[in-house]
C-alpha cells in the first residue's frame, strides 16, 4: 500500500488533489481511498488530506501518520507545517516552489530519499489565471513518483472539472508534469 | 434476470447514500442540513436539478421538522428518505417515534457525528445509540459500500409487509462520509428488480378505505400496538436475513447475517464493534495473526433488532470478547458491550468480556491501539477473571 499526505491552505484544493489522485489510481486498476483530515477549516488555514493506493481492497481506517510521498502545495507551509513528519525511509517530498533545492532541502527535518520541486504557482497562474495549485502538483506527482500514469491524472481531473476548466486544469498537470525537476539524494 | 455487471464509482459515504436513494427510485425527501451529512442531500438536490429524478424535495426549517414531513409522505404511501447527524437527530427524537409507531417504513442515513457540548463534528456513536428505543431498526455500516447497499436493502426490509418499522443507515462522520472509497453501484434495471414500488398495506390518499394516523388510543388499545410493533420488529430479523441472502445471490454481497465474523474459528480473543472502525479491527487482526495472538472480529450489522441468537453462538466458542464501543451510556458502560453482556445472563454462555470506550469525538483509532487492546485482553484471558469491565482507552493521564 502506497500512503500519501497532501499539505495546503484552505481554498487550494488540497482535499480535491487527494481525491482525483485516487481517481486517477482506481483508472488505472488500483484501489484507491482518499480523505480529509477535518479541522476547523477556513480559507488560509493549514490543511492535511490523504490518499491510499493498493493492490488490494483498502479495510483500514485510520488517519495516515507514515506517509510514503508527501505533496506540498503552499511553499510558505515549509516554515511552519513538518511535513516530513513520519516520512518513511525511502519517502519521497515533492513541493510547489520556486526556491531552489538547497533552499527547500534546509526547511525540511527528514531528508526524502527523492525531492521532486515545480514552481506549480506560475504554472496555475499562467494556465488558470489562478493560483490554485491542486491540479498542476498532480503532474508533479505522476512525474516524481509513477504510482499513476499521467494520462489518467489528466482523466481524471477532466471528469472533475467539466468543459473549458477541466481542460485548463489538465493542461496545468501537464506542464507541471514537464516543468518538475527531480533530485535523487 | 438481468445479467449483473456492477458501475464501478470512486465517491464518497455521503454520495453512495444519495445514490442509493436515487436508485432506490425515493418518491419524497425532506431534510435540513447540518455537517457531516449536508452532501447527501445536495447530491440529491443536484440530481433533480439534472433532471434525474423527479424526486419531491421538500426544504424545511428543522430536523423535527424533516420527520413530520417524511411522516406525512409516507403516510400517503411514498417512498421516503431523509438524512441527518447528531444535533439534528437530536432535535427529531420526539418524530422518530411518530414515525415508527405509525409503522411507517422511511429510510434514514444519519451520518454519526459526538453530540455537544463540547461542539464537535467528528465520529461517535452516541447520537444514534441514543435512539435505540424509538422503535427504527439501526444497521451500522462499514464503508461506503454498505452505505449504498444498506439504503436499498433498508428499504426492502422496512417495506416489507411482516416489517413496517423505519430504518437508520448509519455512517461514520468523515472517515465514511467524506471519504472517497470504490463503490459498485447496481444499474437500475436491476435495482428495480430486486426493488420494486412500494407496495403500502394502508395510505391516506384510498379514499375508499379512510384510515385515521396518529389516533388516540385509550388502555384498552394501546398496549396492544406496542405488542404488535414489538412482534414487527422480531419478525425483521427474518426479513433482514431474507432480504439480506438476496441481496447476495443477486449482486455478490452477502448480508444475509446479522453480524459479520472474521477469523473467528479458533480464536481466544474477539473484538466486537460496530461501523467503520471494524475495517482497522480486521486489519489488526491480520496483523496480531502473524504475531501469533488467535484473535478474530465480529461486526454486529444490525443494532435493531438486536442479533441476540448470533451473539450467544458466537459467545458459546469464545473465550474472551473485547468490546470497541465509540459510544458511552454515562451511569453505566459503552452500549454495545451492555447489550451484549445483556442477552448473555440467562444462557450458558460466559466469556470473560472488557469494555473499551475508544474513538469518542473522532479520535483516531488505529491497528497499534487494536494491538494493546489485545495484549491487555491476552492478560485478562491468563488470569482468568475481568476486575476493570469499562476501559477508557485512550485517556491522557
Amino acid at each position: 500500500m502506497i500512503e500519501i499526505r497532501f499539505h495546503g491552505r484552505g481554498g487550494q484544493g488540497a482535499v480535491t488533489a487527494a481525491n482525483i489522485l485516487a481517481s486517477a489510481a482506481f483508472k488505472q486498476g488500483k484501489y484507491v481511498q482518499a480523505f480529509p483530515f477535518f479541522g476547523v477549516e477556513r480559507r488560509g488555514a493549514p490543511v492535511t488530506a490523504f490518499t491510499r493506493i493498493d493492490e488490494k481492497p483498502i479495510r483500514i481506517k485510520t488517519q495516515i501518520y507514515e506517509p510514503d510521498i508527501v505533496v506540498v502545495l503552499d511553499p510558505s507551509l515549509l516554515e511552519t507545517v513538518d511535513v516530513t513528519a513520519g516520512l518513511k525511509d525511502g519517502g519521497i517530498v515533492i513541493v510547489n516552489t520556486e526556491k531552489s533545492r538547497e533552499e527547500v532541502l534546509e526547511k525540511l527535518k527528514k531528508k526524502p530519499a527523492k525531492l521532486a520541486l515545480v514552481d506549480a504557482t506560475s504554472i496555475a497562474l499562467e494556465v488558470l489565471g489562478l493560483p490554485i495549485t491542486n491540479t498542476a502538483i498532480l503532474g508533479a506527482v505522476a512525474k516524481a513518483t509513477g504510482i499513476v500514469d499521467l494520462k489518467y491524472v489528466l482523466e481524471a481531473i477532466k471528469e472533475t472539472f467539466s468543459g473549458a476548466l477541466g481542460e485548463k486544469n489538465a493542461k496545468a498537470a501537464e506542464e507541471a508534469f514537464d516543468k518538475t525537476v527531480i533530485h535523487e539524494l | 434476470m438481468t445479467e449483473y455487471k456492477p458501475i464501478k464509482k470512486v465517491v464518497s459515504g455521503n454520495y453512495a447514500a444519495a445514490y442509493g436513494a436515487l436508485h432506490a427510485r425515493v418518491q419524497v425527501v425532506a431534510a435540513y442540513p447540518i455537517t457531516p451529512q449536508t452532501s447527501i442531500i445536495e447530491k440529491i438536490a443536484e440530481f433533480i436539478a439534472n433532471g434525474e429524478t423527479d424526486i419531491q424535495y421538500v426544504p424545511v426549517e428543522s430536523e423535527h421538522s424533516a420527520m413530520a414531513a417524511c411522516i406525512g409522505a409516507s403516510a400517503t404511501g411514498a417512498r421516503v428518505f431523509t438524512a441527518t447527524a447528531a444535533q439534528g437527530l437530536a432535535l427529531m427524537h420526539e418524530m422518530l417515534h411518530w414515525a415508527s409507531g405509525s409503522r411507517l417504513p422511511i429510510v434514514m442515513v444519519n451520518a454519526n457525528r459526538a453530540l455537544a457540548p463540547p461542539w464537535s463534528v467528528w465520529d461517535e456513536q452516541t447520537d444514534s445509540l441514543s435512539q435505540r428505543d424509538t422503535g427504527w431498526m439501526q444497521f451500522y455500516a462499514e464503508n461506503n459500500q454498505e452505505v449504498y447497499d444498506g439504503v436499498l436493502m433498508a428499504f426492502k426490509i422496512a417495506e416489507d409487509k411482516r416489517v413496517s418499522l423505519p430504518a437508520m443507515i448509519v455512517e461514520s462522520a468523515f472517515i465514511l462520509s467524506h471519504t472517497y472509497d470504490i463503490v459498485e453501484m447496481i444499474p437500475q434495471e436491476l435495482v428495480d428488480e430486486f426493488l420494486p414500488p412500494r407496495d403500502p398495506l394502508y395510505t391516506l390518499t384510498d379514499f375508499d378505505n379512510p384510515i385515521s394516523v396518529g389516533a388516540l388510543a385509550t388502555p384498552n388499545d394501546y398496549y396492544e400496538f406496542r405488542y404488535k410493533e414489538a412482534m414487527a420488529m422480531e419478525r425483521a430479523k427474518k426479513v433482514i436475513k431474507e432480504v439480506g441472502r438476496e441481496f447476495g445471490e443477486r449482486f455478490g454481497r452477502d448480508y444475509s447475517q446479522m453480524i459479520e465474523t472474521y477469523r473467528t474459528e479458533d480464536a481466544e480473543i474477539v473484538f466486537m464493534g460496530m461501523g467503520s472502525l471494524m475495517g482497522t479491527v480486521k486489519e489488526a487482526v491480520d496483523v496480531l495473526r502473524k504475531e501469533g495472538y488467535k484473535v478474530g472480529a465480529v461486526k454486529v450489522r444490525w443494532f435493531r433488532p438486536f442479533p441476540k441468537e448470533e451473539l450467544y453462538q458466537l459467545a458459546k466458542e469464545v473465550p474472551a470478547i473485547a468490546v470497541v464501543d465509540r459510544n458511552f451510556s454515562f451511569g453505566q458502560e459503552g452500549i454495545l458491550f451492555n447489550e451484549s453482556k445483556g442477552v448473555l445472563f440467562n444462557t450458558d454462555a460466559r466469556p470473560l468480556m472488557k469494555d473499551y470506550i475508544v474513538g469518542l469525538g473522532g479520535r483516531d483509532f488505529t491497528v497499534n491501539d487494536v494491538r494493546t487492546i489485545a495484549r491487555d485482553m491476552k492478560k485478562t484471558l491468563e488470569k482468568g477473571k475481568v476486575k476493570e469491565e469499562v476501559v477508557w482507552y485512550h485517556l491522557k493521564r
